[in-house]
């Protein structure tokens, strides 16, 4: 339940955050995508459904305001964070490697889905530039704010979780 | 109590693999029916906006107040150097100030000849501050503080500087959302001032990062069209106001058709620093069909 607010709340946050501050703290036009680390980490932290949720709900977000097709955002990243789901069974809490390469392979898959249905069918084949130029540069950022963005979700769902079994146990 | 914590109760249910045809389900319908029906997501878009656009607006306000606290602390020394320098500066501006003046006086009396420039300067205008810009990176669309409440509407040309910036593609009461020229899917029918021929300009993501915007379809049987010619939208096209200035020609090479040309433009405004721009109150006239 208080997960659950904690979850809008950080997504609400995160989108905010994306179009505003992080598009002054640009590096070469570049900012980093904060909606893929928030989905991929409730996806390998609580498994595929809440992945899926969190996905789904960040991609309608983006598609509300930004998408010419409702739905389109939404169905990226209801996939992305039902693919981590799938890695829920060898997460653990104080390991950091495996959430790094999910997030930086998440947000690969993104942005090179994106590249393929904007641009590659619109006819623009110049695949290495806009891999160079946008994906990598994307990817690096994305990692560098995971590195502090990510251990703060953590902490914030460690202590949710924590009250919560406090709570059965009072209550049992 | 937030949509996502009734859904999840829901989904106690539901095995997971459902779930996810299910919400799959949910996506292609909302595309297909957005696609189809050609249903704007106006009504969805003002709901969300309510809690979303307060939001944005709060972390603009103060993340650009920071910004700008450090910027200066850091121009401060900056500061002191140029000061010395301005100074000298001031005796050679006042002397080209008086040369200014005369011409200015001499642009006043060429401007009232020239009646189309006179038209562009005789758009009402309103004044709006951009507040957030689109999410992702592969597109260049922001959003402004103004909205339909303060008289906007769709296909409103915005301009700031004195050039292009782009139009008004989505609206709600209290923002809109400006589609840029150099936008990879944006096309500006435009004209070469000097010689009066048409171009399409066409935003491209690879020559964003140089500043620069394509344009194609340039039809110059007479070479006239040199490097540094301005070009402005062309009175043909069907959003944009004629005659707003949209950038200087860059380069120019005849297309392998050898009829028409293409090459690159350089636009008037800053698209990088845009903090500040018009929205001109007038639509082009359209052709009822």
């Amino acid at each position: 339940m208080k997960r659950n607010i904690a979850l809008a709340f950080i997504i609400l946050i995160s989108f905010a955050l994306q179009t505003t501050l992080f598009q002054y703290l640009n590096f070469g036009g570049i900012s980093p995508n904060l909606l893929i680390i928030v989905t991929a980490s409730y996806g390998f932290m609580y498994g595929r459904r809440y992945g899926m949720v969190t996905g789904f709900f960040c991609g309608l977000l983006m598609d509300v305001f930004y998408g010419d097709v409702l739905g389109f955002y939404a169905l990226i990243y209801l996939y992305i964070g039902a693919a981590n789901g799938l890695f829920h069974r060898i997460f653990y809490h104080n390991d950091i490697t495996l959430p790094l390469l999910l997030i930086s392979v998440s947000d690969f898959t993104y942005s090179f889905v994106c590249y393929v249905l904007l641009f590659l069918l619109r006819g623009r084949f110049v695949f290495g530039f806009y891999l160079k130029n946008i994906i990598i540069p994307e990817i690096v950022y994305t990692i560098l704010v995971t590195i502090i963005l990510y251990p703060l979700i953590l902490l914030l769902n460690l202590t949710l979780d924590n009250m919560h079994k406090r709570g059965d146990r009072k209550r049992a | 109590m937030s949509p996502i914590v009734k859904r999840k109760r829901e989904s106690f249910r539901i095995p997971s693999k459902y779930l996810l045809l299910l919400l799959t389900t949910v996506c292609i319908f909302m595309m297909a029916f957005t696609f189809l029906t050609d249903m704007s997501t106006a009504p969805l878009n003002k709901v969300v906006s309510y809690v979303v656009v307060p939001f944005q607006d709060g972390i603009s306000r103060i993340g650009s107040w920071i910004f700008q606290r450090v910027d200066e602390l850091g121009e401060l020394r900056l500061v002191l150097e140029e000061n010395q320098e301005l100074r000298k500066q001031i005796d050679e501006l006042t002397i080209e100030n008086t040369q200014l003046q005369q011409d200015k006086y001499e642009l006043n009396n060429l401007r009232e000849l020239f009646a189309l420039d006179a038209e562009y300067s005789g758009y009402e205008k309103i004044g709006a501050r951009v507040i957030a810009r689109e999410s992702g990176n592969w597109f260049h669309v922001f959003t402004l503080d103004k909205g339909s409440e303060d008289g906007l509407a769709i296909d409103m040309n915005v301009i700031a500087g004195g050039g292009l910036v782009g139009r008004i593609v989505d609206i709600g009461p209290n923002w809109a959302q400006v589609n840029a020229i150099i936008n990879d899917n944006s096309n500006v029918s435009g004209m070469v001032l000097a010689s009066s021929d048409n171009l399409i300009v066409s935003g491209s993501l690879e020559l964003m990062g140089q500043g620069l915007i394509s344009f194609k379809q340039l039809i110059d049987s007479k070479d006239a069209v040199k490097i540094g010619d301005k070009v402005v939208t062309s009175n043909i096209s069907d959003k944009f106001l004629p005659g707003i200035l949209i950038g200087y020609i860059n380069d120019v090479e005849q297309d392998s058709n050898n009829i028409t040309k293409s090459g690159t433009l350089t636009p008037a405004v800053d698209f990088e620093h845009l903090e500040e721009v018009l929205v001109i109150l007038e639509l082009k006239q359209q052709i009822e069909d």
